[in-house]
């Protein structure tokens, strides 16, 4: 057994050694084939369905019919909303990676910190609306906290349950994540850079204006896109919150490939292509930006 | 000046704990008062007694080691190749693998569902094992990004020319090398893009929702729903698991080769 486990690959890879040279590619043949069946073909299925109408014909009437006010509103709200919870997690992860950074905390706050947050930002999904409802809902203990101390949160007409309630819940994965692709950024910001400022006598103030803002701002906005891109194609949390009323764009298509909610199949794939596009400019534009801010850390 | 500064960092540091810990100590109080007047653990007995989250959760581990066990087969060969005779094809070979990424679940099983559905030429939601293959496919897609990052750095940190040349001065064949001598020498990375792979497989709820697999996102939902403290006992659990997950992969990437992948406590700093 040993004799021909160790002769027979010895004789064969001398055969085959001048036939390798031309046959090396057949290696990744398995990768490019699996990756275009399930990835790349049913992606690029979707695009041509959205230019057709049933019949198989070009049309641009479903790129048109985004247009419709059901579609269109949804798109807006799904954009809003991310807007709203990316500047939200973009802040506030910056302003505590500054604080972990820059603040001259103890070390252990900061890697415990940064520990939550790998957690933090995997945590995502249907146990996150749990922990929200039973934090913020009708009867969720800050709810009934406030009740009690005279403060009717409901009563101002905020709800868990409607646009700032997600925001706030989205809120939970977005600030881990900022501080996690910040972080680097603002540990490439020199000391020299802060000392020969502030030996010029610049301020605090007028170092993050013209020197600290300047070298951050690449990396932020693009940290903002990453962020838009992700609170863009949230869609668990959104249904464990709110069923499917709160209609998003991952609600509507996940509705239209339930039960045809448009009653025009070829608009779901126009759907679609909307959402690929918008995730493909925000991440390329994040990509982009990161390369351009990278020219400062070394 | 600089008491200032700290004093404000404070202030932001303990509002942001706030926020943090908040949420999961009222799931887990919420969780622990499904008997009136007293705390208990019932919610928690309630989801292990039931036969539905046993078989939800089930399922979805099964589908969790069938993706990690095909994406490594479909990674490791892959990243190793290319990486010892095909350089040129790297940068097209990592830039499909970043592709899930800007694709929503929710995007990618609609196009399998549409290409791969009763009519088509590859009918795999025909039928009850070819649907749960195709879970299983969305999940080795979802999860590429990932499990190719963590074995395309692995493979960095070995010397797989001198290895593949050493093997083949001793008469390995290529599957052997792949297999008693590449794979042992990543296992820390493939590990490490198991545990993503796993945590990505059991929170999904778009895949299996629409494929109507009864695993665990759709059920965590349907929980949800119809009960009130369950799902606080399942947040609880969810976040539990999550933070193992994570303190693994650590453990798994901070592994030196040779070392023992559980059970030892680093000592930082006294090691050559």
């Amino acid at each position: 057994m040993n004799q021909i486990d160790s002769r027979a690959p010895l004789s064969s890879s001398i055969k085959t050694a001048p036939r390798r040279l031309k046959l090396d590619w057949l290696g990744a043949l398995p990768y490019f084939g699996f990756t275009f069946l399930f990835l790349i073909a049913p992606i690029f299925y979707l695009i041509i369905g959205a230019f057709q109408n049933p019949e198989g014909d070009f049309t641009f009437d479903n790129m048109s019919g985004l247009t419709n006010t059901q579609i269109a509103a949804s798109y807006w709200l799904s954009i809003r909303l991310s807007l709203a919870s990316a500047a939200v997690g973009t802040v506030s992860g910056l302003l505590l990676a500054h604080a972990l950074v820059l603040g001259r905390l103890p070390l252990w706050l900061r890697r415990a910190l940064t520990a939550f947050s790998g957690v933090a930002s995997n945590f995502a999904g249907v146990p996150l609306a749990f922990a929200f409802i039973a934090t913020l809902g009708r009867g969720g203990l800050v709810t009934v906290l406030m009740r009690e101390l005279g403060f009717n949160l409901y009563g101002t007409g905020f709800s868990l349950f409607s646009f700032w309630g997600l925001a706030i819940t989205y809120l939970y994965f977005q600030m881990p994540l900022m501080l996690l692709v910040i972080t680097p950024a603002l540990e490439g910001l020199r000391n020299e850079w802060r000392e020969a400022a502030e030996s010029l006598g610049a301020t605090s103030v007028q170092y993050w204006w013209m020197v600290g803002g300047p070298v951050l701002a690449p990396s932020v906005l693009g940290c903002f896109l990453l962020l838009f891109a992700n609170a863009f194609g949230t869609l668990a949390t959104v249904i464990a919150l709110t069923g499917s009323n709160f209609s998003v764009v991952p609600i509507l298509l996940f509705q239209q490939i339930r039960g045809n909610v448009l009653y025009n199949p070829n608009l779901g794939y126009a759907l679609a292509l909307g959402m690929i596009l918008i995730m493909m400019v925000s991440n390329l534009l994040y990509l982009l930006l990161r390369s351009r801010a990278e020219r400062w850390q070394k | 000046m600089n008491r200032r500064t700290s004093l404000g960092s404070w202030l932001i540091v303990i509002v942001a704990l706030l926020y943090f810990f908040v949420p999961l100590y009222a799931a887990f109080q919420f969780s622990l008062q499904m008997k009136r007047g007293e705390w208990s653990f019932a919610a928690y007995e309630s989801v292990f007694k039931s036969d539905v989250f046993v078989n939800a959760l089930s399922f979805s581990v099964i589908a969790s080691f069938a993706a990690i066990f095909f994406g490594a087969i479909l990674v490791v060969p892959t990243a190793y190749w290319v990486r010892l005779r095909l350089p040129k094809l790297r940068p097209i070979v990592e830039f499909i693998s970043l592709l899930p990424l800007i694709i929503p679940s929710v995007v990618l099983v609609f196009g399998h569902i549409r290409m791969f559905g009763s009519s088509s030429f590859l009918p795999f939601t025909s039928s009850d094992w070819g649907t749960n293959a195709l879970l299983v496919i969305g999940y080795v897609v979802l999860s590429l990004p990932y499990m190719f990052r963590a074995v395309d750095n692995g493979m960095a940190a070995i010397d797989i020319a001198t290895l593949t040349e050493a093997a083949e001065i001793l008469g390995a064949s290529r599957f052997r090398i792949i297999v008693d001598v590449i794979f042992p020498n990543i296992r820390a990375a493939i590990v490490s893009g198991a545990f993503l792979t796993f945590a990505i497989c059991l929170g999904d709820f778009a895949i299996a929702s629409l494929l109507n697999r009864q695993s665990f996102g759709p059920y965590m939902v349907q929980l949800g729903q119809d009960r009130a403290y369950e799902p606080a006992a399942l947040t609880i659990m969810s976040f539990g698991l999550t933070w193992v997950l994570m303190a693994l992969i650590q453990a798994a990437a901070n592994r030196k080769p040779g070392q023992a992948l559980f059970f030892t406590f680093r000592k930082t700093g006294t090691t050559p």
